[in-house]
């Protein structure tokens, strides 16, 4: 069917990769970023007399593309959308256990949060959490069991029922589970939740990444969704690390370190806000408030006492487990 | 996959051919009716879907999406999975069917059934037993990532992958075919004097040519149409490891809905294709199974 010289060439270049190239295996709604990004860089990295580089992008679920780290993909870095999943890597010996305070603001380069996507002219008047659970409004929330997306949604949820004035934890969890009864389904991912809300009509509310929600907002189908930002919310750190193992194997650690600390650069901070992420860099943040409307962000550690806390909600027999019971037919 | 294996030629068929027509009439027009029915519903509006979605911005545009590197490069990987794959499974086919069919010996039920096993297991699992074998925490994958050597995350275990979900079809078409058609032939060339190469050149293949041309196709479909066990191996890196079937889903995922169904209206094609060819060579292997069962002397095995 083919040539053999082909494919022996394909095989060949499979088993060993030029150096000159970097993978970065991220989540799922960082590909039109990471486009631009990768465009960035290479530029940036050739005009300072660098040989020339190419950068391969692995795109799926954040903790499903962790695990495949762990069984051998070979990321030079991993831009994750949740501590847990570079934690992980840290655990099996791939990170450094430093990884967090080798680059700036916990190695989160962009942060976002987790708002609400309503539909045109917001007919059920949705304004902040408590709109979310009046009867006869249904919520379109990924699954917190599969997606980040569900997690920091669910956490959010948690967090502004906590910090409501007469709040506590109590109050939280019952929140949480009347919210949780509003939705419909749980879509597995976050792509999933928006092509059941966009594709599908499902559901008045779909709670998702800002990132995510201005974008269909104002690049996918613009005019027909609007985003609201709550009073408060969570604040979602996407952090980024080298996998130690893999650049000290391949040499490729200069390039790999100077691909994740050039996303602190102007450019690199100006595309972050182009693709709906809340930059790091206050002055740029604070000019971009049209977009980003300043908000009251809590933190995991904050709220939760860190990530490893927050995850006992997720575990089987956790407290989703016990708040979410499925509607029967 | 169930209805893979039901299509496979076995005896001729219609030994009854009035039992059907025996019905009465209203029976007869409600089956056909639900039949008709069920196939505008679940093949032919899907496939309408598929070919409208494509085109929906014009013919040019749909070309474009051919010219996107990541796109071509999912096709081209595509052709060379399943062209290491379908040769590879050919040789073991035949050479299974030949071994099944021409020897007796201890174990060869266990290894007829064998042979279906990756029609029953999830392709999934597929994909993973090649994890936990070649993966990092796998049995080998410490000593091949140690060499340098990529398994998994690459073209090798695409390609494993594949030939793990494919590798029942080309056996599966023969095995009855040649226990239908018995060893007289290859009995007489032996005592005329042939070698093994000339019996199985010159008196077995021309036999078999369109049951394995058959089987062949099957394979080769369903090697370039395989999602599962290859998601799970490829690493998903764009314009390196994603084959076509992963290539759609990711247009889909990013809202390109007219790429994703352009590409997939590419494999659409193929599978047509597939179908046309599919049939002739069926229509030709059942009529040497039926020579084959009226010259026997021993009524067909099934």
């Amino acid at each position: 069917m083919k040539i053999p010289a082909t494919i022996l060439l394909a095989v060949a270049a499979t088993l060993h990769a030029a150096p000159s190239s970097l993978l970065n295996v991220s989540y799922d709604v960082t590909r039109e970023f990471y486009r631009d990004y990768n465009e960035a860089f290479v530029r940036h990295w050739q005009a300072e007399k660098h040989a020339p580089i190419t950068i391969d992008q692995s795109h799926a679920g954040s903790s499903k593309q962790a695990r495949a780290v762990l069984d051998g993909l070979q990321a030079d870095v991993v831009t994750m959308n949740q501590d847990t999943d570079i934690q992980l890597l840290a655990d099996a010996g791939l990170v450094a256990a430093d990884w967090r305070t080798r680059l700036p603001d916990h190695a989160a380069p962009y942060t976002s949060t987790i708002v609400f996507l309503v539909r045109n002219g917001n007919p059920k008047g949705i304004k902040d959490w408590p709109d979310l659970v009046k009867p006869g409004v249904e919520v379109i929330i990924p699954s917190p069991k599969t997606s980040g997306n569900g997690r920091y949604s669910y956490l959010a949820a948690w967090a502004a029922a906590k910090t409501a004035p007469d709040g506590s934890d109590a109050k939280a969890r019952e929140f949480v589970g009347a919210l949780f009864k509003n939705a419909p389904i749980l879509p597995p991912g976050g792509r999933d939740a928006t092509n059941a809300f966009v594709q599908r009509g499902l559901g008045d509310a779909l709670l998702t990444f800002e990132s995510e929600a201005l974008q269909i907002a104002k690049v996918f189908s613009p005019g027909a969704y609007e985003v609201v930002t709550p009073a408060s919310s969570i604040l979602a750190e996407a952090p980024v690390s080298v996998v130690d193992r893999v650049v000290d194997k391949r040499g490729t650690r200069e390039p790999a370190t100077a691909y994740l600390q050039y996303l602190w650069s102007d450019e690199g901070q100006k595309l972050a806000v182009k693709h709906f992420f809340r930059p790091r860099a206050a002055a740029l943040l604070a000019a971009n408030a049209g977009i980003f409307p300043p908000l009251q962000l809590r933190t995991v550690d904050e709220i939760f006492g860190g990530w490893k806390e927050a995850q006992k909600h997720f575990q089987d027999g956790g407290t989703f487990d016990a708040i979410y019971q499925p509607a029967k037919p | 996959m169930a209805g893979a294996i039901a299509t496979f030629p076995t005896a001729p068929r219609a030994a009854h051919p009035d039992r059907a027509t025996a019905e009465p009439l209203v029976v007869r027009a409600v089956l056909i009716g639900i039949v008709f029915a069920f196939f505008a519903l679940f093949l032919f509006l899907p496939l309408l879907v598929v070919f409208m979605e494509a085109l929906s911005k014009g013919v040019p545009a749909f070309f474009a999406v051919f010219e996107d590197s990541a796109t071509a490069h999912a096709v081209k990987l595509t052709f060379i999975a399943a062209g290491i794959a379908v040769p590879l499974n050919t040789l073991f086919g035949l050479a299974a069917a030949w071994s099944l069919t021409r020897f007796d010996f201890p174990g060869r039920p266990v290894l007829i059934t064998l042979i279906d096993l990756p029609l029953w297991v999830s392709p999934v699992i597929g994909g993973l037993i090649y994890v936990l074998i070649f993966g990092a925490q796998g049995w080998f994958g410490p000593w091949f990532i140690d060499h340098d050597i990529r398994i998994i995350f690459a073209l090798p275990g695409i390609v494993l992958a594949t030939i793990f979900v494919t590798f029942p079809f080309v056996a599966r078409g023969l095995i009855p075919l040649m226990q239908a058609q018995g060893t007289q032939e290859e009995e007489a060339a032996l005592s005329l004097g042939a070698n093994g190469w000339q019996i199985f050149w010159r008196v077995t293949l021309p036999k078999i040519k369109w049951g394995l041309l058959y089987g062949i196709i099957l394979c080769n479909a369903r090697a370039m149409g395989e999602f599962g066990a290859v998601s799970v191996v490829s690493g998903h890196i764009r314009g390196k490891t994603n084959t076509m079937p992963l290539h759609i889903e990711i247009l889909y995922n990013e809202y390109q809905f007219a790429a994703a169904f352009a590409v997939a209206s590419v494999l659409c094609i193929l599978a047509l294709l597939t179908l046309v060819i599919k049939t002739y060579a069926e229509w030709r292997a059942e009529q040497q199974l039926a020579e084959a069962a009226r010259t026997a002397d021993l009524p067909i095995h099934r």
